[in-house]
C-alpha cells in the first residue's frame, strides 16, 4: 500500500526518529512510504486558541496536499484527531466541506493503522525493559484508540507493560501548558508520580506532544524514567 | 485580562503549587471515582442509560414550553403559587416579598445552588433577616462565610480539624475529631432553626412536568424537615430542571445518585407538589415555586451548546476533571465551577469576562465521557474559546498565528526558520528560565526540547534520490 506520512511539525522539528521509525516500521512491513513537504502542520494551535480563519489557512494547505492519499498516517492521537475529526468541523460550510469529509475517512492514527487497517499486532520488536503506556487524551477520547497500542506493546519481545491506575491527562494540552503553566505543570507532576509508581523506566506513549510535556518534567525533576514513542519501540529489533 | 480571569490566574497559580490542597481533594476524589464505578457497574448498561436519559432531556429542553406550561398548572391546580423570575434579581424580590407578606424572620433553607447563583444569602442578611443553611456542608461554609467549594460537596476541601475549628469558635462547642460528635452539633443547632423557622427554603434536583412535582434529593433528611415544619415552603428552581414524565424519575433518580456520591440512591427521595391538602394533618399551609431564567433561555437559543441545559448538577464532570482537581472550586469564582461551570458561566454571565474559563482547558475530555446526560463539555470549551475571539481576537495572537501560516505554507521560507531557529538555540541557554526567556511560561517548570541536528524532513529530503 503507498502510504502518506503525516509528521507533525514540532515530531518533524525536535523528535526526528519518530517519524524515522515509523517509516522503518512501515517499510519492514512492505509499503512504499511518502513524505510530501508542503505538510507542515495540522493548524491545531490556531484552532484550539479558536481563530479558525487562521487555522484554516494551514490546515487547508495540508488537507490539498493530502487529500489525493490512499492511506494517511498519523504518529500523534491529538493531530490525528485534528484532522480526522475536527477538520470536518472546520471546513464545514467552506469549499473544502466535502475534502475535508473524504480525508477524515482516510487518516489513520499510528498504532490504529497497524493493527485495525493492516491487521498486524507483531512487527517483529524487541525492548527489553519495563514500560507503561499513557494514553494521550485525543487519541483516546477523539479517536477511541485504547487497546491498538497495548495489543502492539504486549508482542514486543522482552518488555513487560505496567498499566498506571487512571486514565488522566498529562497537562499538556497545546497553548494551554503555555497559557496556564503552574495547573498544567501540576497535572503533569501528578502524571510523572502515576508513571513513576508503576516501576516503569520508560513512559510509552502513541502521542510525542504528551511526551515532550512529561520528558520536560522528568528532566526537570532530575528522574531517571524516560519518554518514548510507540514506533521508536516498534522499530527496535 | 478581565477582572475574573485575574483573578482566576492568581489563585490557580497557588492552589495548583499547594501539594496540601491537591493531596486533600485527589485523596477524597479517588475515594468517589472507586465507589462510582462499582455503583455504575450495577447498571446492566450503562451507555444505554446515558443515551436515554441524554434523550429524555433533548425532549424536555426542546420542548421546555410545553412541559413548563404543564407543570405551571398541575402545581396550580393543588394550591401551589408559582412565580417567574426572569432575573436573579427578580427572584430575591418575589423572595423578599413572600417574607414581607409572611412577616417572616427566620429562614431555614436546603442545598440550592440557585440561590447561590441569585446570591439569596447575602440579600436576605442585608435585609436583616435570618438564614440558615441547613445542609451539613453548606452549614459549614455558611459558618466560614464561605462559597460552597463543589456543587455536590460544598465543604470537600475541609479536614475535621478545621470543621471542629469553625465549630468551636461560631457555636461554642468543645473541639472534636469525631465526624459522629461534629454531626451532634450541627443538629443540635439545626433542629431548633427548623422549628423556629417561619419559611422553609429549598432547590429542586427535577420538575416532573406530568404531575407537577418537585423532586428534591438529599441524605441527611434536611430537606424533608425544612420543606415539612415551617408554615410556608419557597422552592427555587431553573426552569431546565424539568423532567416530562413522572417514570423518568426511575432512570434520573439512580443515575443522580451514582454520578454524584456513588450511591445507588441517595438516602431520601421526596416530592412535593403543593401546600397541605384538606384533609391532611402537616405540611406547610403555602407553597410557592419561583421558576428562574436568569439567561438560561440565552443558552437555550444556541442550538450548538444547548445540550448544556441536560445537566443535572451531579457534579460528576468536576470529579474527574483534572484541572478542578488541581485548582479547586474557589478559584473558578463561580457558582458553577469544573467543565460544566466553564460552560455555562460564559453564557450566564457574560462571555469576555468569563472566556478564560473555556482556555484553562487542556481538552482532554474526560468530563464528556463521564456526562451522565452526554453534554459536549470539552467540544463546547472550543466553541466558546471560537466565539470569544470572534467577538474580540486579541491582536497578538491573531498576528502570531497569521505569521506561523505564512511560514509554515512555504517550504522554503520553513526551512530557513527551522535553520534560523537551530543557529539561535545556543542563545536561549542564556536567557533560560529569566524574564527574557521567551518560552518562560514553559521552562520555568519544564525543559524545553532542543531543534533536532537534523529534522525530519532534512532526513527525509536526503532520502530522496536526486532528481
Amino acid at each position: 500500500m503507498k502510504i502518506t506520512l503525516f509528521v507533525p511539525c514540532f515530531v518533524d522539528l525536535m523528535f526526528p526518529n519518530v517519524g524515522i521509525s515509523m517509516v522503518k516500521v512501515l517499510e519492514r512491513l512492505g509499503h512504499q512510504v511518502d513524505c510530501p513537504e508542503a505538510v507542515a502542520c495540522c493548524g491545531q494551535p490556531a484552532y484550539n486558541s479558536g481563530y479558525w480563519e487562521e487555522a484554516r489557512v494551514v490546515a487547508g494547505q495540508t488537507l490539498k496536499t493530502l487529500e489525493a492519499s490512499e492511506a494517511v498516517v498519523i504518529g500523534s492521537g491529538s493531530c490525528g484527531a485534528m484532522l480526522k475529526v475536527f477538520y470536518p468541523e472546520l471546513f464545514a460550510g467552506t469549499p473544502l466541506a466535502d475534502s475535508a469529509r473524504r480525508l477524515s475517512g482516510k487518516c489513520f492514527e499510528f498504532s490504529d493503522f497497524l493493527v485495525n487497517r493492516l491487521g498486524v499486532t507483531d512487527v517483529g520488536a524487541r525492548f527489553p525493559a519495563k514500560v507503561t503506556f499513557h494514553d494521550g487524551c485525543h487519541g483516546l477520547r477523539e479517536l477511541g484508540t485504547h487497546d491498538q497500542p497495548r495489543r502492539l506493546l504486549t508482542q514486543v519481545r522482552e518488555l513487560a507493560l505496567l498499566e498506571m491506575p487512571d486514565k488522566t491527562c498529562c497537562g499538556f494540552g497545546g497553548t494551554f501548558a503555555a497559557k496556564f503553566p503552574m495547573i498544567s505543570t501540576a497535572m503533569g507532576e501528578v502524571r510523572c508520580a502515576a508513571a513513576a509508581g508503576t516501576g516503569a523506566e520508560y513512559i510509552v506513549s502513541n502521542d510525542s506532544s504528551c511526551l515532550m510535556h512529561l520528558q520536560g518534567l522528568l528532566d526537570r525533576q532530575g528522574s531517571k524514567m524516560k519518554t518514548i514513542h510507540l514506533a521508536e519501540i516498534l522499530a527496535q529489533s | 485580562m478581565s477582572a475574573p480571569s485575574g483573578q482566576f490566574k492568581t489563585q490557580a497559580r497557588q492552589l495548583s503549587a499547594d501539594l496540601r490542597h491537591r493531596s486533600i481533594i485527589q485523596t477524597a476524589l479517588g475515594k468517589y471515582e472507586a465507589v462510582r464505578d462499582k455503583t455504575r457497574d450495577a447498571f446492566q448498561d450503562w451507555q444505554a442509560a446515558r443515551q436515554a436519559a441524554a434523550q429524555i432531556k433533548w425532549d424536555a429542553v426542546n420542548h421546555l414550553d410545553q412541559y413548563l406550561l404543564q407543570f405551571v398548572s398541575n402545581l396550580e391546580t393543588r394550591g401551589t403559587k408559582v412565580h417567574w423570575a426572569s432575573t436573579g434579581d427578580q427572584a430575591k424580590e418575589i423572595i423578599l416579598r413572600i417574607i414581607a407578606d409572611k412577616k417572616a424572620k427566620c429562614i431555614v433553607k436546603s442545598k440550592a445552588m440557585t440561590s447561590e447563583e441569585v446570591h439569596l444569602n447575602e440579600a436576605l442578611a442585608h435585609a436583616g433577616f435570618e438564614v440558615v443553611e441547613s445542609d451539613l456542608g453548606e452549614f459549614i461554609v455558611q459558618l466560614r462565610r464561605e462559597a460552597p467549594y463543589h456543587i455536590v460537596f460544598p465543604a470537600m476541601h475541609l479536614t475535621r480539624g478545621e470543621i471542629s475549628d469553625v465549630f468551636a469558635r461560631e457555636l461554642g462547642s468543645a473541639p472534636t475529631d469525631n465526624p459522629e460528635e461534629l454531626t451532634m452539633i450541627a443538629r443540635r443547632v439545626l433542629r431548633h432553626k427548623y422549628i423556629e423557622a417561619d419559611i422553609g427554603f429549598t432547590g429542586a434536583n427535577f420538575a416532573v412536568a406530568e404531575t407537577g412535582m418537585i423532586s428534591i434529593t438529599e441524605n441527611e433528611g434536611n430537606a424533608r424537615l425544612t420543606a415539612a415544619l415551617p408554615p410556608t415552603m419557597v422552592t427555587l428552581l431553573g426552569i431546565e430542571k424539568i423532567l416530562p414524565r413522572f417514570e423518568d424519575l426511575a432512570l434520573f433518580l439512580p443515575m443522580l445518585a451514582t454520578m454524584g456520591t456513588g450511591q445507588p440512591l441517595t438516602c431520601y427521595n421526596s416530592f412535593y407538589s403543593g401546600p397541605r391538602q384538606p384533609g391532611e394533618s402537616d405540611g406547610p399551609t403555602e407553597y410557592h415555586v419561583i421558576l428562574l431564567d436568569n439567561r438560561r433561555t440565552v443558552l437555550l437559543a444556541d442550538p450548538e451548546q444547548r445540550d448544556a441545559l441536560h445537566c443535572i448538577r451531579c457534579g460528576a464532570c468536576l470529579n474527574v476533571c483534572p484541572i478542578f482537581k488541581n485548582v479547586g472550586g474557589h478559584t473558578y469564582g463561580t457558582t458553577y465551577s469544573g467543565p460544566i461551570g466553564s460552560v455555562l458561566t460564559p453564557h450566564l454571565r457574560g462571555l469576555q469576562d468569563w472566556k478564560h474559563l473555556s482556555y484553562a482547558s487542556s481538552l482532554c475530555g474526560a468530563c464528556t465521557q463521564t456526562c451522565p446526560v452526554k453534554i459536549d463539555l470539552h467540544h463546547h470549551l472550543l466553541q466558546n474559546r471560537r466565539n470569544a475571539s470572534r467577538q474580540k481576537p486579541s491582536f497578538g495572537e491573531r498576528l502570531a498565528y497569521r505569521f506561523f501560516a505564512f511560514v509554515v505554507n512555504r517550504p522554503a521560507v520553513y526551512r530557513l526558520a527551522k535553520q534560523l531557529g537551530r543557529c539561535l538555540q545556543p542563545l536561549h541557554t542564556l536567557v533560560k528560565g529569566g524574564p527574557l526567556d521567551p518560552a518562560r511560561a514553559w521552562t520555568r517548570t519544564r525543559e524545553l526540547p532542543r531543534i533536532a541536528p537534523k529534522t525530519f524532513k532534512e532526513y527525509w529530503r536526503e532520502r530522496q534520490p536526486r532528481v
